[in-house]
């Protein structure tokens, strides 16, 4: 039977306040433990929340950007559970009247674009965290996290893939970076995925049942994550037996997800409006201010890069998948002499390729915008050739050099000097008189060989152009 | 001295008549001599004394406000910064509070000198001051009795005078009923008014702090003090604090005086109920108006408290966990046991049966049956109120059903024991400012309170009556035999 795979994700994004949630302690990842935790964080006796601002005017930016309903009006409610790093005793979140509503945002997957509905995005707070390490028959509980504000981006189950929900999972990462609404680390948790996973026959219109895979953090997770448990599902269901709804675990070591808990063990969180925080008015007016504070979006950045720097979509898409990207590409214009072309063909091509061998971000790129337009001027006022380039450019991110720093010591200059190239092309001549001879007999292919014999006797140096010409002079 | 009204302690201290310290030697000396009254659960008096010394410098120096140098006690709801904080339960027995709570703060920065912390039913779920793990507070009028509660032991130490004025709270009666039951004088604030935060939560939406006094003008002094907008409590009101001895100017020809029929039936006592028309006539010939009002969904008041006040608590009460403070139970077998041991350890029974009823009503399948229809019913209460308040500026009727009971009378009964909260919890609901006044004794010498409840934000109305009240009448300085 052919299944049909249906994908949707709760992805829990921090938001980059200065301050907590409901306090004002800092949330500054990285301190000892407990030391930015408040009364209010450690849930004292007769302490209460206070709404920080700052988290409703990021989540308000995050719907203007995804054409979502802003609510005017929210609820917050407690969900209430017992764990050790959640210090109350109940999570401070949103239910039944969140901030957002009815959004959406397209993605490219195989040159095909769909569009993912949002069903809704709440304001939550981060619980804190259990340490295991360095204790042995007890737990620490460290709360510095505890009250760092969330939002919780709820999709609808509109992907069909793995590579739909890694796809969409990465054009939010790149939204609340371009709205610098987080910093998306994830190696941090500051942003984390649970994929809700079922599949059903072709066709069949009915959702199967599904299972959750909690808590994942990279796309490559994703990625395996879901289509190990599709694989799962697939099994299942072709032996004959039936997909229990539970949440899972992803364990990115075995490369499995296996059982957390069943239906039947789902905690009732028992949500009921927080007493102690009256429903968040928003006034038109904080809304209206918050989208004139908006930034530049991706899309709108993908027109203005194919209209101002004459790029084609493919090149304008991937220049803007990331705020990182588009701000390297603009800078590396500028470091040109405003050659976007050339700029273009050599991030989306020779640095995408390094930065993916190397697996190395952007911003850590050894390579920087100022230096990559550096190589690209050497090439247009034909110091070097573009193959020559291609060294010069090896050499750049091994050391961190420039590239008149590469051309120089490694003596990579163009050789344009037409007496030296005439010299080269006449020992090359005089050393292959056969293959000449075949050339003036009329065998055409042999000119690409003497052509790469001068070439390669230059040390690639020679100007391509020169030495074609001469050649053609010498052979005529 | 010590029936001295805080205006007179004011006066006395300026006037050099009594050091503060003096003053606060004097009170912890008698609360000591009644200490079988089981009123404090904490006696702090090396730290009295410093605050003292530094009131009399304070006073010394000019820069005296009407509270500096008077010694108050605080209910042991309240986070008193480096003193135990109990709440009346086991839990917190070992809870020494990093922090003050606001009105603590507010009080403590006009000078007042904090005796110690008063008894209270736990967490205070109750009203007889019965279900404190310290043991129960007497009422000092007949030691047979309960004071009433929650805050039983605030107002059976104003009783008694072992403290000029103490502090209370209120979620459903907390304040007015051991008030009505110990003959003082008590105020809950309207919600809002007071901040609630560092005041231990038992119900977020119905909590109130407010002052448990001998006279209005005390209550209103106090007030004065303790409200104020807070930025730490998101449910404060950002309105100014008017000056509520300004509003005593009123002539009570200018009032009408809201009788409710729901609030004199067979179901209150009839020496109460006497003794509360006694007093609405004096009002009369005081020259205020009345009218009869209606208040058609008073007996969903019961009800609907029940749900609301137990499913609040049963989540407030969560961060009671044994993990970061409180009580833990020595041993166990994993994390679960751990909730489970240290939970039912630290818990008493009356708390762990409001914890189940609200988490009850809170969950999957029940909530609409339970939660949601409660908060429905709340909302015609306080559209009932609404209306009455059309017809009238203030309504009067007895603030209990009855004087104060034996101990252990109802304790094993908990639905007549809520029933003493009939008159008092809808107020709760529908955030109100509402008094107890003493307005006479039952044959057996128990003292009998009437309720004044008024328009939201509005105390000035209820503070005004009632001093003009007790200008006229002498029930407030009565005294219990046996403290002088």
């Amino acid at each position: 039977m052919e299944w049909e795979t249906v994908i949707g994700l709760e992805i829990h994004c921090q938001l980059a306040t200065d301050s907590k949630i409901f306090s004002g302690s800092s949330t500054a990842f990285g301190s000892e433990p407990n030391s930015q935790a408040s009364a209010v964080d450690i849930a004292l006796p007769g302490v209460l929340p206070v709404m920080n601002l700052d988290a409703a005017r990021m989540a308000v930016k995050f719907g203007l950007a995804v054409d979502a309903t802003i609510n005017e009006r929210s609820v917050f409610a407690r969900k209430n559970y017992f764990y050790p790093d959640l210090p109350k005793g109940y999570q401070i979140s949103q239910f039944e009247e969140p901030i957002v509503t009815e959004g959406r945002l397209s993605i490219t997957v195989d040159d095909k674009d769909k569009v993912i509905g949002i069903t809704r995005a709440h304001l939550e707070e981060d619980a804190g965290k259990s340490l295991h390490e360095g204790f042995v028959d007890e737990t620490g509980i460290d709360l510095n996290r505890a009250g760092t504000p969330l939002i919780e981006i709820v999709s609808e189950p509109d992907m069909r893939s793995a590579a739909e929900a890694v796809a969409y999972m990465r054009k939010i990462h790149a939204l609340v970076r371009y709205l610098e609404i987080s910093d998306g680390n994830m190696q941090e948790g500051s942003f984390r995925c649970d994929a809700n996973v079922s599949i059903r026959p072709k066709g069949e219109k009915e959702l199967g049942t599904r299972a959750e895979i909690k808590n994942i953090n990279s796309f490559r997770f994703v990625e395996k994550a879901i289509n190990h448990e599709v694989e799962r599902q697939i099994d299942i269901l072709e032996d004959g037996g039936e997909v229990v709804q539970e949440t899972r675990l992803y364990d990115a070591n075995k490369d499995e997800t296996r059982s957390m808990r069943s239906k039947e063990d789902a905690h009732d969180y028992r949500y009921f409006p927080d007493p102690d925080l009256p429903p968040m008015i928003l006034s038109k007016e904080f809304i209206e201010e918050v989208k004139e504070s908006l930034p530049e979006l991706p899309e709108a950045k993908r027109e203005r890069f194919m209209e101002q720097y004459e790029l084609d979509e493919k090149d304008a898409a991937a220049l803007t998948a990331t705020r990182e990207t588009a701000a390297y590409f603009e800078k590396t214009v500028e470091a040109c002499n405003g050659d976007a072309k050339t700029s273009a063909n050599w991030i989306n091509g020779e640095l995408a390729s390094y930065l993916n061998r190397n697996n190395v971000e952007l911003e850590d790129s050894p390579v920087n915008p100022k230096a990559l337009g550096g190589l690209i001027e050497r090439i247009n006022d034909k110091t070097i050739s573009n193959k020559i380039g291609k060294t010069v450019f090896e050499s750049m991110w091994k050391n961190g050099s420039s590239a008149d720093d590469v051309i120089e010591q490694q003596g990579l200059k163009q050789i344009t000097d037409s007496g030296a190239i005439e010299k080269i092309v006449d020992d090359v001549l005089a050393s292959n008189a056969d293959q000449a001879q075949q050339y003036r007999d009329g065998n055409e292919k042999v000119f690409g060989f003497l052509v790469g014999q001068v070439m390669q006797a230059s040390k690639g140096k020679a100007n391509p152009a020169q030495v074609n010409e001469l050649l053609k002079a010498k052979l005529s | 001295m010590i029936n001295h009204s805080l205006t007179e302690l004011a006066t006395a201290l300026r006037a050099k008549e009594i050091s503060s310290v003096e003053l606060t030697l004097l009170f912890l000396d008698r609360i000591a001599r009644f200490g079988d009254l089981n009123t404090f659960i904490t006696v702090n008096e090396e730290m009295a004394l410093e605050q003292a010394k530094a009131a009399d410098e304070r006073i010394a120096a000019k820069e005296a406000t009407p509270l500096t140098g008077i010694p108050i006690a605080h209910k042991d709801i309240f986070c008193t910064k480096d003193i135990l904080t109990t709440c009346g339960s086991k839990m917190l027995s070992n809870f020494v509070s990093p922090y003050n709570a606001t009105i603590v703060a507010n009080l403590a920065n006009a000078g007042t000198v904090t005796l110690g912390k008063t008894n209270m039913d736990e967490f205070a779920m109750g009203s007889s001051n019965e279900t404190s793990y310290f043991g129960p507070v007497k009422n000092p009028w007949d030691t047979t009795t309960v004071p009433g509660g929650s805050s039983g032991g605030s107002a059976a130490a104003v009783a008694a005078r072992l403290a000029p004025a103490a502090t209370g709270s209120d979620t459903g009666g907390s304040i007015r009923q051991p008030a009505a039951f110990c003959g003082v004088t008590g105020l809950k604030p309207s919600y809002g008014r007071v901040s609630r935060y560092g005041m231990i939560a038992f119900a977020s939406s119905l909590d109130q702090a407010g002052p448990i006094t001998r006279s209005a003008e005390d209550a209103a002094l106090m007030l004065q003090t303790m409200a104020s907008f807070d930025p730490k409590d998101s449910t404060s009101v950002d309105k100014v604090v008017p000056n509520y001895l300004d509003e005593f100017h009123k002539d009570l020809s200018e009032m009408t005086l809201g009788i409710p029929k729901q609030y004199f039936t067979d179901g209150v006592d009839k020496e109460v109920t006497k003794a509360v028309e006694g007093a609405i006539r004096t009002l009369k010939k005081m020259g205020a108006d009345t009218v009869e009002v209606d208040l058609p969904n008073s007996d969903l008041g019961i009800p609907c408290y029940y749900v609301i006040a137990p499913a609040e608590a049963s989540s407030n009460l969560s961060r009671f966990d044994g993990v970061r403070y409180g009580h833990r139970a020595s041993e166990y077998d994993d994390l679960a046991d751990m909730y489970a041991k240290s939970r039912s350890e630290g818990f008493g029974e009356e708390v762990k049966r409001r914890i189940m009823i609200g988490t009850y009503a809170l969950s999957s399948g029940y909530y609409d049956a339970y939660y949601n229809k409660a908060l429905k019913l709340r909302r015609l209460i306080v559209n009932d109120f609404a209306e009455a308040f059309e017809q009238c500026d203030l309504i009067v009727g007895p603030t209990t059903p009855t004087t104060a009971f034996e101990l252990g009378g109802k304790a094993d009964d908990p639905v007549a024991m809520y029933l003493n909260d009939i008159y008092t919890a809808s107020i709760n609901l529908a955030g109100l400012p509402a008094m107890s006044v003493p307005v006479g004794f039952d044959k057996g010498g128990r003292p009998i309170g009437m309720q004044l409840i008024g328009p939201y934000m509005d105390a000035g109305d209820i503070l005004n009556v009632a001093h003009r009240f007790q200008r006229e009448t002498d029930w407030h300085t009565k005294m219990p035999e046996g403290y002088e």
